[in-house]
């Protein structure tokens, strides 16, 4: 018996000190903060490896010199500031972010609202063919508009030649093409719009129409004062996502203009593909590239601060 | 069941064999070992046939493991494997670089100055472009190759420009050797001339004024043939020269007479000038001939290329060279040279060059006679003036060379040149364009 027990008795400590492990680990795997955190852990891996390293990989490389091999500082921003080239990118990167977003949303919202109005399978089909263009890849159906400019077998200026008026040079003029690289991102980029305002529309109780009918209220008033107001939110949630992904925007102008006509359509991104990659300067690409960050931050900080204090206005 | 006895002459045996067996090695593919390449993609499929070809021919015959890829230039694919290859310090043995590539790289590449010693004592001097653009510091740092090198002189329209502007370019530039100079009427006042009266019978000649390759040659063909540098050989500004102000009162009669979408010209958008049957004359290799061949044959069989017009200081035809470069990072250095100096012997050069109907150019100027240029056709000899001829007293030129590589890289991938030709198409006069010039160039110098 005493050899029993004195064989035993690690045994059961053994044993007690396994089951409070399994124990313990069943108790935190248990918790949803930890299994959030181990499931999404694939995706932040990948968030870091291709977004947070290449940043700040960015960030350094724009410190260094042409030639890679000395630290230089702010220098290269200093000079990028006053290039007259450079100043008109940031113009020109301004011009097409905010005139695209704005007609986006304009657009979005008056198609949604008009939308909103067509009943059940109409709606449907209306709904399915205004979405085609931002479900087609956006480099093919770029490659599609630029046909329909190009110089040679521009579908437009056939047409117009059929008529009897003069063939116009789309992609050749400065403002003209600019107004083509930014039509292209208006008619890629409205249908999400619509499709994020229409779902919002269906959100706002009818009671609040219902009311303001009774109070008199028109169709233009009804808008101003009910529609607008509940749709805050999300119009500034979407222009906000809309800004980030339009500043970053290289696939139109690339395909459209490269830049071009004398630089009048580069935008960010293809200005930093130019300098960075085109003449061999990557440090001077990068410092383009990160021009960008301030300036979504602030609008990002912007508009979320708006958010957050319309939310808290609702809540309270 | 007795045990086998090892007797004396047993261990004999074994030691015998034991020593014979590391001279019995058996050789495997791969017994040299391994080598990755990167080629250009030839926009002609049978261009990659034949190269591939050639390269497994040499890789049996050296027993190394050959991965051969070949990398689209289109969407700068090739330059971006580029630059990623050289950020990370691996990839493949040796690529295939353009033009200005190889300084960029220089400080990631092997010297090959032996490579090019052997081919230059077998096949003379390669021409003064490869040698501006290669050689670095006085070591080649890339081997000049034919595959995907170009010229860009102008393809015309036979019957067009003889009768909208009286020019007989056949007469002008036969497909005969020839001693005697030819195109002695062949200047730039002609070239405008031609396409004035071209532009009044709607065939304007095809000329680009964006910033893609074949805009930048063009332009840069022009203010060579004027003198006009833009930046010296010490990186000097010169852009406020008599020099340049002449090109520019020039440019701006030419820039009256091209397209309206001038500026917004790719490389592709000559291409398609000439083969829609809409232009007279368009500066490109026979890669639009070719298309044009198979797309619109009428078109293709009243073509002809020819040298580019003469200018005051000479006559100057666009020239853009790859090379073949080794990775510093390369496992197998000696591999990669044995075999760029068998791609580049003559029967192989003559070969490849044929498959492609004479697209590709080689940089020695003693294989600039092989017979494809002048059996090309329709017409034949319709690519015979395509390479540099004796008798055209033109040189081979890159736009912007007359500057140090490092400034010259940017003026030409910013297109300086067509971009200072557009703004007088825009209505700027020529103190602002030489202005806007002035601060640009300022900017290169950094």
């Amino acid at each position: 018996m005493a050899h029993q027990r004195s064989v035993s008795a690690p045994l059961s400590i053994q044993g007690r000190s396994l089951a409070h492990r399994v124990a313990g680990v069943r108790k935190f795997a248990q918790r949803r903060s930890t299994v959030a955190f181990l499931m999404s852990l694939p995706l932040i891996t990948l968030i870091g490896g291709l977004m947070v390293y290449p940043a700040f990989y960015a960030i350094y490389l724009s410190m260094l010199n042409r030639r890679m091999t000395a630290f230089v500082g702010l220098d290269n921003f200093y000079f990028l500031l006053r290039r007259p080239t450079f100043q008109m990118v940031i113009f020109q990167s301004c011009l097409f972010a905010v005139t695209a977003v704005v007609s986006k949303a304009v657009l979005g919202f008056t198609i949604a609202h008009l939308m909103h109005g067509i009943g059940g399978r109409h709606q449907r089909i209306l709904r399915g063919l205004l979405l085609v263009p931002w479900v087609v890849p956006l480099a093919l159906s770029t490659l599609t508009w630029w046909w329909l400019f190009e110089p040679s077998y521009s579908a437009f200026n056939w047409v117009l030649t059929q008529v009897g008026l003069r063939s116009v040079p789309w992609l050749g003029e400065g403002w003209i093409a600019r107004f083509c690289t930014i039509a292209v991102n208006v008619w890629y980029g409205t249908p999400f719009f619509m499709v994020m305002y229409l779902a919002a529309l269906k959100s706002v109780p009818e009671q609040l129409y219902e009311a303001a009918s009774v109070d008199g209220a028109g169709g233009g008033q009804k808008l101003l004062y009910v529609t607008l107001p509940m749709l805050r939110n999300i119009i500034a949630i979407t222009m906000l996502f809309s800004l980030i992904v339009t500043f970053a925007d290289f696939d139109i102008v690339r395909i459209l203009t490269s830049g071009g006509p004398q630089d009048m359509t580069h935008v960010f991104a293809t200005y930093a593909f130019q300098v960075g990659i085109q003449s061999g300067d990557v440090p001077l690409g990068a410092g383009v590239s990160l021009f960008m960050l301030p300036i979504l931050a602030v609008a990002a900080f912007v508009i979320l601060r708006g958010v957050s204090r319309r939310t808290r206005e609702i809540a309270a | 069941m007795g045990a086998r006895r090892i007797t004396r002459r047993t261990v004999l045996k074994i030691g015998a064999a034991a020593a014979v067996a590391p001279l019995v090695h058996v050789r495997r593919a791969g017994a040299a070992g391994k080598l990755s390449v990167g080629f250009w993609d030839h926009w002609v499929p049978q261009g990659n046939d034949v190269m591939r070809k050639q390269i497994q021919a040499w890789a049996d015959q050296n027993k190394v493991e050959l991965q051969a890829d070949f990398i689209t230039s289109n969407g700068n694919k090739l330059q971006l494997t580029k630059a990623a290859e050289a950020q990370a310090g691996a990839g493949h043995d040796f690529i295939a670089f353009s033009t200005w590539e190889v300084h960029q790289y220089a400080e990631r590449l092997e010297p090959v100055d032996d490579v090019m010693r052997r081919l230059t004592t077998k096949y003379g001097r390669a021409n003064e472009v490869c040698e501006y653009l290669g050689k670095i510091r006085g070591h080649w740092m890339a081997v000049p190759t034919s595959s995907g090198t170009q010229n860009k002189g102008p393809c015309g329209r036979i019957s067009v420009l003889r009768e909208k502007a009286g020019l007989d370019v056949v007469k002008m530039y036969p497909a005969t050797e020839s001693t005697a100079p030819q195109g002695q009427d062949w200047t730039w006042d002609a070239h405008l001339r031609a396409a004035t009266a071209c532009h009044k019978a709607a065939m304007p000649f095809g000329i680009g004024l964006g910033t893609t390759t074949d805009s930048v040659d063009t332009a840069g063909a022009l203010f060579a043939a004027y003198g006009a540098e833009l930046v010296d050989a010490n990186g000097d500004i010169k852009v406020k020269s008599e020099e340049v102000h002449r090109v520019l009162e020039f440019g701006q009669k030419l820039v009256k007479v091209l397209p309206p979408d001038a500026p917004a010209y790719d490389d592709a958008s000559n291409n398609r000038a000439l083969i829609s049957g809409k232009s007279a004359l368009i500066w490109n290799p026979p890669s639009a001939w070719a298309v044009a061949k198979r797309d619109a044959p009428e078109v293709a069989a009243d073509c002809w290329t020819f040298s580019p017009p003469a200018g005051p200081k000479g006559r100057f035809t666009p020239y853009l060279p790859y090379f073949w470069g080794i990775w510093s990072f390369s496992k197998n250095k000696a591999a990669a040279k044995d075999l760029i100096e068998y791609l580049l012997q003559r029967p192989l050069v003559e070969a490849r060059c044929s498959v492609v109907e004479g697209y590709d150019i080689p940089p020695f100027i003693s294989m600039l006679d092989f017979k494809v240029w002048a059996q090309a056709g329709p017409p034949p000899g319709t690519l015979y003036n395509y390479p540099i001829r004796l008798s055209h007293h033109a040189r081979p030129h890159i736009t912007a060379s007359e500057s140090p590589p490092e400034m010259a890289v940017q003026i030409y991938s910013r297109g300086t040149h067509p971009t200072m030709l557009a703004k007088l198409m825009s209505g700027q006069t020529i103190e602002q364009v030489i202005a806007w010039a002035q601060t640009e160039l300022e900017g290169f110098r950094r």
